[in-house]
């Protein structure tokens, strides 16, 4: 069974999603942050893959991006970091990117590898749902990779039962209008958003990503959903990290509330 | 405005053959989707192209001249017209789909207006009919832009516009381009983001090529006054986005007899690694949005192009061009930067005409053209080139 969906039905509720940018800060710290990431008891992680045009991603992530590049990352080598680490890594495991690198790397040749080295799923922010559908579904259903749609505070409600009616895992719910890491902190408004969706019962569980960054935001979108996806404020912390390894487990345990 | 049905323009699916489409993140999605279903409705509306066509007329100054150039055409031993459309307002050809999608803006009840700009041609468009309309006007324009086109960024700075410098990447058009789409994200529900070329997710490249049709459109009958004759042999334009090539060949796009000429920036040259021509260097991917010629790495990372002409410095094409070149209905050359230098001394001191450097690639192909003397070549001439006075004074000067 797929990790992601095996996650869901072991746990309902306060499920952390940590994202981060592979070959960041140093090419080789990919595995050390994903061995990290799973001894602080994670429960998914999401890895992002390097692009020269993120446009879905503000500055924090946009200059990790670049970093990665300019340290050599590519597709290719992550396969590689991603295969050496999972005999020791167990959690699911997510690929965040756009679709360019995808398209040239071929999507057939692109999900035969995430199988083999054992990536859950893919969230393409610039994946239309109708391509997807017509061209893709097929592919990804073969290879057993989800496909993780985006929502949004301004996406009509019979989209949204469209996009859960497609999707497969669980629901990436985008907090606010915004790029990621553009704001901090979770609004009364995006709060009503959040019990809006939650009052439509959709099949799907949802994850509630940009603007979370620590304990309160995270309890705040867990009130109302499975969980949260935490990218910009962690990629802040590996960016200036001296150990990498405990500053990684401290921040999950601070987001947890543990400390 | 009037719009044909040919098999060169969008399907109903928002692509151009294989090219196009909308490859857009979710938070773009509702704004995106309200402009498909609306478009073509607003444009057909009675009072829309009313309104449309007085402003072209009384404030843009339409229709631009064509101009017979007879030293250019004894030069290249052919007849060369010259459609004027550096005298548009603002100075180049970027007006005809500012003042349209304002409009379109308008009706949408947007109350802001973000673009992004290149060369600064489209940013001052767009400040200038923001200010005409009173809408608040942002532009993200490339560090290394807002550097080498200075007066432009002063004009739209004048027009009460807020200039944004784009830092990311290589600090271009495409840089300005992430810059304005990440903007609208953050704004998405006041703020219209009024695209400057053909490029862009469905239904822009259609909805900037319809409003820029008003170029072969005027061609037509002027060339018919002039020649008897409504098609010409050739119709020539500069190519990096491609508006003002959409808008000239527009029209001519099933008229088989007319040979389309597509200009890229060849930069230092096509096999230099400093260039932008990507019909040449490109292949099939994603970028802005559309799924068109690319040029990139191996990996799928977008590669910084390279060309003298800020407004050409794209590292893509509009898909309605790369179906063009696909299907060979057009035929594309890339001109250098020294060769685009050449051409803007030679149009100036023939004609008396100073070209943007956009356009100085397009009047550089004739010498490869070898066209007859009995045949009639249009070249668009997109833009005037005060803008590149500085670069002019440092390089043909």
């Amino acid at each position: 069974m797929n990790r992601i969906v095996k996650t869901f039905q072991e746990k309902k509720e306060n499920i952390l999603n940590v994202y981060f940018t592979a070959g960041y800060p140093n090419l080789n710290d990919t595995s050390i942050v994903l061995d990290s990431l799973q001894k602080s008891g994670v429960d998914m992680i999401e890895i992002g893959m390097p692009y020269s045009d993120p446009v879905a991603d503000g500055e924090t992530i946009q200059q990790a991006n670049q970093i990665a590049l300019d340290n050599g990352m590519t597709v290719k080598l992550l396969f590689e970091q991603i295969e050496n680490v999972r005999q020791t890594v167990s959690v699911p495991i997510l690929l965040m990117g756009y679709v360019n690198p995808v398209l040239q790397f071929g999507v057939e040749e692109f999900c035969k590898k995430c199988q083999e080295v054992g990536v859950d799923g893919l969230i393409l922010p610039d994946m239309p749902v109708n391509v997807y559908e017509e061209e893709y579904k097929a592919i990804f259903d073969k290879y057993g990779i989800l496909n993780i749609f985006l929502i949004t505070p301004q996406t009509a409600d019979v989209r949204i039962r469209q996009i859960d009616e497609i999707s497969e895992g669980f629901i990436y719910m985008v907090s606010s209008a915004s790029t990621t890491g553009a704001k901090s902190g979770i609004s009364d408004v995006q709060e009503s958003y959040f019990e809006r969706i939650s009052a439509m019962n959709l099949r799907n569980p949802r994850l509630i990503g940009f603007g979370i960054s620590d304990n309160q935001t995270f309890q705040k979108a867990a009130k109302n959903s499975a969980g949260a996806i935490i990218g910009s404020a962690f990629v802040k912390v590996i960016g200036s990290a001296k150990d990498l390894e405990k500053e990684t487990i401290d921040f999950v345990e601070m987001v947890r509330g543990n400390n | 405005m009037t719009t044909t049905e040919s098999i060169y323009n969008v399907n109903e699916k928002g692509y151009y053959g294989q090219f196009g489409g909308a490859f857009i993140p979710e938070m773009l999605y509702p704004n995106v989707e309200e402009l498909r279903v609306s478009y073509l409705s607003i444009i057909a509306e009675p009072a829309f192209q009313e309104e449309f066509n007085a402003l072209l007329k009384d404030y843009v100054g339409r229709p631009t001249p064509l101009f017979l150039a007879k030293r250019l055409s004894e030069k290249y031993n052919t007849t060369v017209y010259l459609k004027r459309e550096d005298l548009c307002h603002t100075g180049a050809h970027k007006v005809n789909n500012t003042i349209g999608q304002i409009l379109v803006a308008k009706r949408l009840g947007k109350k802001k207006i973000v673009a992004e700009t290149g060369a600064g041609q489209h940013g001052v468009a767009t400040a200038t009919v923001c200010a005409l309309m009173g809408l608040e006007c942002i532009i993200y324009m490339g560090e290394i832009d807002i550097e080498r086109q200075a007066p432009n960024v002063a004009r739209m700075k004048m027009l009460g516009a807020e200039v944004r410098s784009a830092t990311s990447g290589s600090k271009t058009l495409k840089d300005a381009t992430n810059e304005a789409m990440r903007h609208w994200i953050n704004n998405p529900v006041d703020t219209h983001y009024i695209i400057g070329s053909v490029v862009g997710p469905h239904p822009y490249p259609d909805m900037v090529a319809r409003f820029q049709s008003v170029i072969s459109e005027e061609m037509k009958w002027q060339l018919t006054e002039k020649t008897g004759k409504s098609t010409p042999d050739y119709v020539v334009a500069c190519v990096g986005g491609g508006s003002n090539a959409a808008g000239a060949f527009y029209h001519f796009l099933d008229d088989k007899e007319t040979r389309l000429i597509a200009v890229e920036a060849g930069g230092h040259g096509i096999t230099t690694g400093m260039s932008a021509a990507t019909t040449f260097l490109g292949k099939m991917g994603v970028l802005h949005g559309s799924k068109s010629l690319l040029m990139q790495t191996t990996d799928g990372q977008v590669v910084e192009p390279h060309s003298i002409s800020a407004g050409l410095d794209y590292p893509g094409i509009g898909p309605m061009h790369a179906n063009l070149w696909e299907t060979k209905r057009a035929e594309f050359f890339a001109i250098t930067d020294e060769e685009a230098l050449e051409s803007s001394l030679e149009l100036s001191q023939l004609e008396g005409i100073i070209p943007a450097l956009e356009t100085a690639h397009a009047i550089a192909v004739l010498k490869y053209l070898n066209a007859k003397p009995n045949e009639t070549v249009v070249i668009n001439l997109s833009g005037r080139g005060d803008k590149d006075l500085a670069t002019y004074m440092k390089h043909v000067l």
